[in-house]
């Protein structure tokens, strides 16, 4: 029996410890599904004083939607981050702090500016930091002291990478400086006048890790190009050359995909997944209590 | 000193910043603009104060680098209460959106400088009124031919160059801009002379030559005063000072622009942008008669009179000066041109405090500057309300 067939052996929903892949029509429908399970797990919550809803972030294209959605419903009185603490994955080394490319600046943009987050409990790794060891060292303990991560928000690369565990990287790692791949650079360089020579060699990173200690891991995957990472995080064994594929042993995981990211996945697989679509939507809807059931 | 501002944040606002009409917050702290994210990430603070603007559009505070006077007030006639006229005209001009101004002397004798000008000093602006850059002499050292408003017996050559022009000035203390003729006895060793002393020296009321605006541009000059009125009209074989917008020079010339819908055809006003867009520099040249009703007033020793919102000389057709403040004359040069409102907007900020060099701190919305600022209806250009140094130095009744 492979993996995909011992995972639908189990009778969903009852089963708390597995993966799901929730497949939805676009990345504007994931986009808004991810906000509405933010919405839901944070409303769930009920942060307070004292009492803080501990949330891991991600950077890049495949997020941006979801920021917004979640900006809409912070503007619509529908949620509030007062009591959020977040933790962004990764930021570049030597980058300043507001160039267009670096993490900060994307999250003041995109995210910070427009929502009421206290600025002391926003996390993102400093980049510039003088001790680059101490400041990894800094943000694990920051996490442990913030009672570690409710929900940890990833997406990937088209090598399967998260955050910045690239194919390699070890599958219990811990925050660290790493050393970009050159497939990396190359494909960033487009961000830096397409001159590989200004893009940062070097990133700081939460270890895959540091992810798989969350609560809760929800995974973006959106796109055509993304499609095999999809499939081998999905359908293949736990490989640390497809970093993403360790959320397989995640206690609580979430994949949200588009169409376009199912491209190499076996029809098997993906109309297995479908067929929980009801379910998955009850996810988002469903009323705080019953929600709690079904975990 | 003016009370510090905390850290306030303007929300639901547009800002006009880099040319660009932006969807975005503007922050502000002691007087100046504020890095949001700056602050966000190193000091970890949020606003102490916030506005909301209601969806207006917050621009750079105007700033009018030749405005002769204004509600009856007179710079260079009345020496008497300089400092009283100076304050009216300085408060009533924040209801235009005019954070900064200076004070326009034209053609005087001796004994007026000399009165005058120690008394016009830089001053800081405030809820009390406008900020004071510095005055702007326009004139003696200009051409006869070209004299327009301005009494003909007290046009000097500056033969002397420099030494010429203290006899007459007196201290140059307080003095920004110099509009002089360049093809005068003198003038080229005189417009060297004031640019090494950090003076703006802007050429007009003049017959020069294209070569002879040229000269002058090379030797520091960097403004035209009143572009087209009061120097050749443009001709094919020797285009005038008005060449100087397409010349060769390496150096931005700027150039004032009258766009009360009067002075300038709007024909005319769009030849001027399409051909040098950066040099654009929207002045008032407003007259004391300026927020005044018809009537008869005096501009120097000169009687003016004002028919249907038009300054003449008395007794002829001769205009001297606008009537018309700055935020009117952004909306005459918007329609003219049918630009950008950005466009707009900068040439009556941006451009200006360029012409003077003083865009690291004026003219701007840039982290660091002065937090001079106006909020308007964008349709309308109607101002709102008006900022200096973070301080809401004038609302409109109805906000």
């Amino acid at each position: 029996m492979n993996r995909i067939e011992c995972m639908m052996s189990v009778v969903w929903c009852r089963h708390e410890r597995s993966m799901r892949l929730i497949i939805l029509e676009d990345a504007g429908v994931v986009a808004d599904w991810a906000a509405r399970f933010v919405l839901q797990r944070i409303t769930q919550f009920a942060p307070g004083p004292g009492r803080h809803f501990v949330l891991g972030l991600p950077t890049g294209g495949t997020p941006l939607g979801m920021y917004r959605r979640l900006i809409d419903f912070y503007k619509e009185g529908r949620l509030s981050f007062k009591y959020v603490t977040t933790f962004n994955m990764d930021e570049y080394v030597g980058l300043p702090r507001d160039h267009p490319e670096s993490y900060h600046y994307y999250m003041w943009n995109e995210f910070f500016k427009h929502v009421d987050i206290e600025p002391g409990n926003a996390h993102v790794l400093d980049g510039n930091a003088a001790d680059l060891v101490a400041e990894c060292k800094r943000f694990e303990e920051l996490i442990a002291a913030a009672g570690g991560v409710h929900l940890f928000i990833g997406g990937i690369g088209p090598d399967g990478h998260i955050a910045f565990n690239e194919p390699g990287s070890s599958l219990v790692s811990r925050t660290r400086v790493k050393t970009l791949a050159y497939d990396t650079l190359e494909a960033n360089k487009r961000f830096f006048g397409n001159d590989i020579s200004k893009v940062p060699r070097q990133a700081l990173t939460v270890g895959v890790g540091t992810v798989m200690d969350a609560k809760e891991v929800m995974i973006l995957i959106t796109g055509a190009h993304k499609a095999l990472a999809l499939a081998k995080a999905v359908e293949e064994g736990v490989n640390h050359m497809w970093t993403v594929s360790a959320f397989q042993q995640h206690a609580q995981a979430l994949f949200v995909c588009d169409e376009d990211a199912t491209l190499e996945l076996r029809v098997k697989t993906v109309k297995y997944f479908k067929a929980l679509s009801e379910e998955h939507q009850r996810m988002i809807q469903r009323r705080v209590e019953e929600q709690r059931v079904i975990h | 000193m003016k009370p510090k501002s905390g850290l306030t944040r303007f929300y639901n606002c547009y800002i006009l910043r880099d040319s660009k009409i932006i969807k975005e917050d503007l922050w502000i702290r002691d007087g100046k603009i504020e890095n949001p994210e700056q602050v966000f990430y190193v000091e970890q603070l949020q606003a102490d104060v916030t506005v909301n603007c209601e969806g207006l559009l917050i621009a750079p505070g105007f700033i009018d680098i030749q405005i002769n006077g204004g509600w009856g007030v007179d710079f260079s006639y009345d020496s008497e209460n300089v400092k009283e006229g100076l304050r009216k005209v300085s408060k009533e001009l924040l209801a235009h959106g005019v954070t900064s101004f200076c004070p326009t002397m034209v053609t005087s004798d001796v004994d007026k400088y000399r009165k005058i000008l120690p008394l016009i000093k830089k001053t800081d602006g405030g809820k009390h009124g406008a900020t004071i850059l510095g005055l702007h002499l326009e004139g003696p050292f200009i051409n006869l031919a070209k004299k327009g408003a301005h009494v003909e017996e007290l046009i000097r050559i500056p033969e002397n160059g420099i030494k010429t022009i203290e006899e007459v000035y007196g201290s140059l203390d307080n003095v920004v801009i110099v509009t002089l003729a360049p093809e005068l006895a003198g003038a080229t060793e005189a417009i060297k002379e004031l640019a090494d002393m950090g003076i703006r020296v802007a050429l007009g009321h003049s017959t020069a030559s294209l070569a002879q605006g040229e000269e002058a541009v090379e030797c520091g000059a960097n403004l035209i005063t009143h572009l087209f009125n009061a120097m050749l009209p443009f001709h094919h074989r020797d285009p005038g000072l008005v060449g100087l917008l397409a010349s060769t020079t390496q150096k931005q010339v700027f150039y004032g622009i009258i766009s009360d819908g009067i002075h300038t055809h709007p024909a005319a006003l769009r030849i001027a942008s399409r051909t040098n867009p950066e040099g654009l520099v929207l002045v008032s040249d407003a007259v004391a008669a300026q927020g005044l009703a018809d009537g008869n007033y005096h501009i120097g020793p000169q009687h003016v009179t004002v028919e249907g919102g038009r300054a003449y000389v008395t007794g002829t057709k001769v205009l001297c000066g606008s009537t018309t403040a700055l935020d009117a004359c952004v909306a005459t040069l918007r329609k003219s041109l049918d630009c950008s409102l950005e466009y707009a907007l900068e040439a009556a900020s941006l451009h200006p405090a360029k012409a003077l060099g003083i865009d690291n701190r004026k003219g701007r919305l840039n982290f660091g500057c002065d937090a001079d600022f106006v909020m308007l209806h964008p349709d309308k250009i109607k101002i709102e309300s008006t900022w200096i140094a973070g301080e809401c130095v004038y609302k409109c009744n109805k906000m």
